[in-house]
């Protein structure tokens, strides 16, 4: 088996007096899908915020294709090529769609505060070739026809679409999904799986947070549980699905 | 033709001020030329602060102490002691950018990285305080503030003064400073940089999510506004000859942001329009004791029902304001 992309060593975090990330370990293969599940506050969003540098860990070392990237800010975690998408959208409003895939093009442009000032003559040739790649990425993910709309004005459907696009603009190695199926229909939720296994084939690796078990079962290589902070179970969807702790821990109190 | 769109307003702006000398010339009303070369300079604080406020959404209520930091800079330099730069006078005027420019670096780093009210407090706080030190310290006159300001010469036989003589030239000076910075101001907002300032605008984790150093991006047009600022500070003390205290006063940051919001907060030329205009009523006189009042009144106003800047009231400019019909979330 190859070096994995993404390696998680006795991750901690506190909130207060609360230990919500209590010693996770996990590594992500090149090019699978690997979901985290859990009951609500199991610490799922927290660990993906750690991996994302929305927070410093408190202790434990996350290592990006071989790299220490714990505790760097997001900006330079994204700059290594890790993205994300967050469970409630967050677009930029006023925006259109274009400009906001646009944004996801940030880290792979280089022009500063003087060229821009300085104006076209200087930016064109650069900016004509991240509206090609944007609306590439648009047309990739068939949603071409909304690059001029306002991306606040879409349906929330059509919006989470729209994120995935300008995480995949930044062309990452490592895509963070938090909760992508939240608030989708069922055939939204259909589409949206389709979209994510789509990925792998792109050479993306994806790690996906959600309690759609339905999604993440279809959709998974490996599946990690955690409950209260702890890993309670790793392994294939089957095996995950056969697990009686997982079953008593996460689907009997989900289900119930 | 989307760069002739693009730079419509930078052309109209050039055009109207042209008009506006020929008009006031020849209906014998050119001393109108004196409050609109003045109205020039503050429109440049505005125009920097729109960059800061309607772009990056990040407030200032203490523009009025970059104004002042250029203006009184430039002023000391080239009125104490027999002349500091007495060989090259011109020089006061970049040294008060210069100096300006450092002193914002230093408060924003601190200051930005505070959020919408405590943002707001903190900048109003440092107005306060370079308007006390201003009053507290001889060398910037207390409140008496530096007077016998010189004129300075620029090139090509320009001169920065209040000479009844050079008066269309100093409209020229003033406005063509106000074109180049609307220019620029354009050329920003349309650009990668502009791009991620209105993404911090919008939603700060989700920018930096997307590799913007949001820090980095807020400190860099914080600097760059205060640049505007402490430019149109420094002209108009050597225009006027004079500056006091007032000029570094609370209310005059108020103004701006008042002005900057009726002008639509993201729009550089509804700024400029706007601005200039209610600038040179107020240098007229036209609201008489109300002055600050009318411009409290115009910030609430404006909050209120017009959120979109004046502008925004009219039909058919209305363009992705921050509060649009139909919007739940």
């Amino acid at each position: 088996m190859s070096a994995p992309l993404l390696e998680v060593r006795g991750l901690h975090h506190w909130f207060g007096g609360l230990h919500v990330i209590d010693g996770v370990s996990f590594v992500c293969q090149p090019q699978t899908v690997k979901a985290i599940i859990g009951p609500n506050g199991a610490g799922k969003t927290t660990l993906f915020n750690l991996v994302a540098g929305a927070l410093s860990p408190v202790g434990g070392s996350i290592f990006f294709d071989g790299i220490p990237t714990t505790g760097l800010p997001p900006h330079r975690i994204a700059a290594h090529g890790i993205s994300r998408t967050f469970q409630a959208t967050r677009l930029f409003p006023r925006m259109t769609v274009l400009e906001n895939v646009m944004v996801g093009m940030h880290g792979r442009s280089r022009h500063g505060f003087l060229a821009g000032m300085a104006g076209p003559a200087v930016t064109r040739r650069e900016e004509a070739r991240v509206r090609v790649s944007c609306l590439d990425v648009l047309s990739s993910l068939g949603i071409a026809d909304l690059a001029r709309r306002d991306a606040q004005d879409l349906p929330f459907g059509r919006q989470r679409v729209v994120e995935l696009a300008r995480a995949l603009a930044s062309g990452p190695r490592l895509l963070l999904l938090d909760e992508p199926a939240c608030g989708l229909n069922p055939r939204e939720t259909e589409e949206m799986a389709v979209l994510i296994g789509s990925l792998r084939a792109r050479g993306i690796t994806v790690l996906v947070v959600d309690h759609d078990m339905s999604l993440v079962m279809g959709i998974s290589d490996e599946v990690l549980v955690l409950s209260f902070g702890q890993t309670i179970a790793e392994g294939t969807p089957r095996e995950i699905q056969a697990n009686p702790e997982v079953i008593q821990v996460y689907l009997g109190a989900d289900d119930a | 033709m989307s760069l002739l769109r693009r730079y419509l307003p930078v052309i109209l702006l050039a055009a109207v001020v042209v008009i506006v000398q020929i008009l006031l010339s020849a209906t014998k009303l050119d001393y109108f030329l004196t409050q609109l070369t003045m109205s020039a300079y503050y429109t440049l604080v505005t125009l920097g602060l729109c960059l800061l406020m309607g772009y990056a959404g990040q407030v200032s209520l203490g523009h009025a102490g970059f104004f002042a930091i250029g203006a009184y800079t430039t002023a000391v330099l080239s009125t104490a002691g027999a002349g500091l730069l007495r060989f090259a006078p011109w020089l006061s005027i970049p040294t008060a950018v210069v100096l300006t420019a450092l002193v914002a670096l230093v408060i924003g780093m601190p200051v930005l990285r505070l959020r919408g009210h405590y943002l707001a407090m903190a900048t109003l706080a440092f107005g306060f305080i370079v308007s006390r030190v201003i009053l507290g310290t001889s060398l910037f006159g207390q409140a008496d503030g530096i007077s016998d300001i010189p004129a300075i010469r620029l090139f090509a036989g320009l001169v920065i003064s209040g000479k009844r003589t050079l008066r269309v030239q100093n409209y020229y000076i003033a406005w063509t400073l106000v074109t180049i910075g609307l220019f620029l101001a354009i050329n920003l907002v349309g650009s990668r940089v502009g791009r991620a300032l209105r993404a911090i605008n919008g939603n700060e984790e989700a920018a930096a999510a997307m590799g913007v150093n949001v820090s980095r991006y807020k400190l860099a047009v914080f600097v760059t506004s205060a640049v505007y600022a402490s430019v149109g500070g420094a002209f108009l003390a050597h225009y006027n000859g004079g500056i006091g205290p007032s000029e570094a006063g609370v209310m005059k940051s108020v103004r701006y942001v008042a002005l900057v919001a009726a002008g639509g907060m993201g729009s550089p030329w509804g700024t400029v329009a706007v601005s200039a205009l209610l600038t040179f009523l107020s240098l007229r006189g036209a609201f008489g004791l109300f002055d600050d009042a009318v411009f409290g009144a115009l910030l609430v106003a404006i909050m209120l029902f017009a959120p979109n800047g004046l502008f925004g009231l009219l039909p058919g400019l209305r363009r992705g304001g921050p509060r649009r019909a139909g919007r739940p979330r």
